[in-house]
């Protein structure tokens, strides 16, 4: 029977920052899961769940022997820590706007 | 000398913790002891520290964490590399004889790591290639620049005796790989071992990040003892592995999960990490848990480094402004947005502002203001901050004292005004062929 899980049950996240760009590594708890995720959470869905604070591309690189995912963000923090109002310049709390994505699980 | 090298990592950040440092010091039986505490904002405010005051603009912990650790690691045979030098690391040196004579340390060589501040360098006509123009075109005062330097620079200085080693802009990574290169002979182009030596420093260069640091999220990633949390060791071998793990007695943990983590940190393509040394190639990577607070990483590797190395151009960003103002208890959301609304308004219309301005909602919508994030209900305790950029002083001290006046002319209940005016900075990459930053070092002793 399948089940829609947030991925912060199955999974877990860092980001980090150079300039305006943002990275966010995503990585999956159980390797049985690691499917899933991989064709779930792809780079346009996370374009599309970040919305409009991602203003260019979102790229992901893939870690499959390590069971984790690399998403690049770019011209997605406002114009960088240097430039930004937001309190987060550098989009370190983004990871747990990650981690708030559904994932369909068998 | 081909058994593994112990080093430990004292600070990842410059205004990191000092006891773990101290614990590492004094437990760690380490080779070294790297304390990486320099970014682009700190670098930029060492510059402007320097030209008020010839001696200072280096890291303002650089005192303290010496006085605190350096007796310690020089008693035990280990050495200091550190980057606190920042934007002065020849006043930083004479601050650390300072320490020497003050803690009766005799006999100790410090060797200084100079030529990364390549600001006479920077030219009108300097392309910034990620910005698609030339310095000229900023149009923003020059603070200063200063190019990555990587283990090149450092090695002559481990070639003498020094137990302290300071530099400015020495990359993070490098001072580890530096120290590894220096223990065990790896030659400049030996590729795949100059990446093993970057992944060891890419994973120690953030201090507790990698021993359960920045990873608590209780009830899915606990972490035992966080409050203590011990700083990160690395046994590494001659052929490039390495082991991470924290001394027995410190609090947080090494996992295979803390460890991955800080892998790809702030790494786009895991296939091309670049430094001033090698392109790291972190993408075959394998990572194998050796018990307890003990992990394992192997099969880093490299290709030829970059033919120039990368220069942070700083320039004055002018001023931040931040006011901020609660509201509390039945519709304070309501009462907040009003008393946002009243704020732009009348910097609009009154004081003339016309820059951008945020409005946040701290406790409803506030870091995610872009995603559909923290809508929470009506009646709750929220924190109203309005923020701006300014090059005048006078408009940013309007934003402060236009929320400070909301106490008795905006909506009700308002409580707890808080304003600050923040100078800021703004960076752009520029690169330089390696021959136009030549390095050098200088001794001296205590």
């Amino acid at each position: 029977m399948s089940r829609t899980a947030p991925l912060r049950e199955i999974a877990h996240a860092r980001a980090g920052d150079k300039g305006d760009t943002s990275n966010i590594s995503l990585w999956v708890k159980d390797p049985a899961d690691f499917e899933a995720v991989r064709l779930q959470i792809t780079a346009e869905a996370v374009r599309q769940h970040f919305g409009s604070q991602v203003q260019g591309t979102v790229t992901r690189h893939e870690m499959p022997h390590l069971h984790g995912l690399n998403f690049i963000m770019t011209s997605a923090l406002d114009g960088g820590v240097n430039g930004s109002l937001n309190l987060d310049g550098h989009g370190k709390s983004w990871s747990f706007i990650l981690l708030d994505m559904p994932v369909e699980l068998d | 000398m081909t058994g593994p090298m112990r080093i430990g990592c004292g600070a990842g950040f410059s205004a990191d913790r000092l006891d773990p440092a101290v614990d590492l010091a004094r437990d760690g039986e380490l080779d070294a002891l790297v304390f990486e505490c320099v970014g682009e904002r700190t670098l930029a405010f060492g510059h402007r520290d320097r030209r008020a005051d010839p001696a200072k603009g280096y890291n303002s912990l650089l005192e303290t964490r010496l006085r605190a650790v350096w007796p310690l690691t020089a008693a035990n045979g280990c050495r200091i590399v550190t980057n606190m030098g920042a934007a002065n690391p020849e006043a930083a040196g004479r601050a650390a004889l300072g320490v020497a004579r003050n803690a009766g340390l005799e006999g100790q060589i410090v060797a200084l790591v100079l030529g990364d501040d390549v600001t006479d360098r920077i030219t009108p006509d300097t392309p910034l290639p990620h910005s698609g123009c030339t310095v000229g075109d900023i149009d923003r005062t020059l603070i200063g620049a200063n190019a990555y330097i990587g283990a090149d620079a450092i090695l002559p200085a481990l070639e003498t005796d020094a137990s302290l080693i300071i530099g400015g802009r020495l990359a993070d990574p490098s001072m580890f790989l530096a120290l590894l290169r220096h223990r065990f002979g790896w030659s400049a182009d030996d590729w795949a071992l100059l990446g093993a030596g970057i992944l060891t420093g890419h994973l120690m260069e953030c201090g507790a990040q990698i021993t359960g640091g920045y990873f608590a999220d209780p009830g899915h990633k606990d972490v035992p003892d966080l409050a203590f949390v011990g700083y990160p060791i690395a046994e590494v071998a001659a052929d490039g592995s390495v082991t991470i793990t924290k001394l027995p007695q410190a609090g947080g943990m090494v996992t295979m999960a803390t460890v991955k983590e800080q892998l790809l940190y702030e790494v786009h393509d895991p296939a091309s990490y670049l430094t001033p040394d090698v392109t790291a190639d972190f993408s075959a990577v394998q990572i194998i848990g050796q018990g307890k607070d003990r992990v394992g990483l192997s099969g880093a590797s490299g290709t030829l480094r970059p033919d120039r190395l990368k220069v942070t151009v700083a320039f004055d960003g002018g001023l931040l402004a931040e006011g901020e103002i609660s509201y509390a208890g039945r519709g304070a959301v309501d009462r907040a947005r009003l008393a946002a609304e009243i704020t732009e308004t009348r910097l609009r219309r009154v004081h003339g502002v016309t820059e951008d301005l945020r409005c946040d909602l701290i406790g409803v919508r506030s870091l995610h203001a872009h995603a559909d994030y923290g809508t929470g209900g009506a009646d709750t305790d929220v924190r109203l901050r309005v923020a701006g950029r300014f090059r005048d002083r006078e408009r940013a001290e309007a934003v402060l004292w236009e929320v400070e006046s909301l106490l008795c002319a905006g909506p009700a209940g308002g409580g707890g005004f808080r304003g600050r005016i923040t100078p800021s900075i703004v960076t752009h990459d520029a690169f330089l062929p390696r021959a136009d930053v030549p390095t050098r070092v200088e001794v001296l002793r205590t």
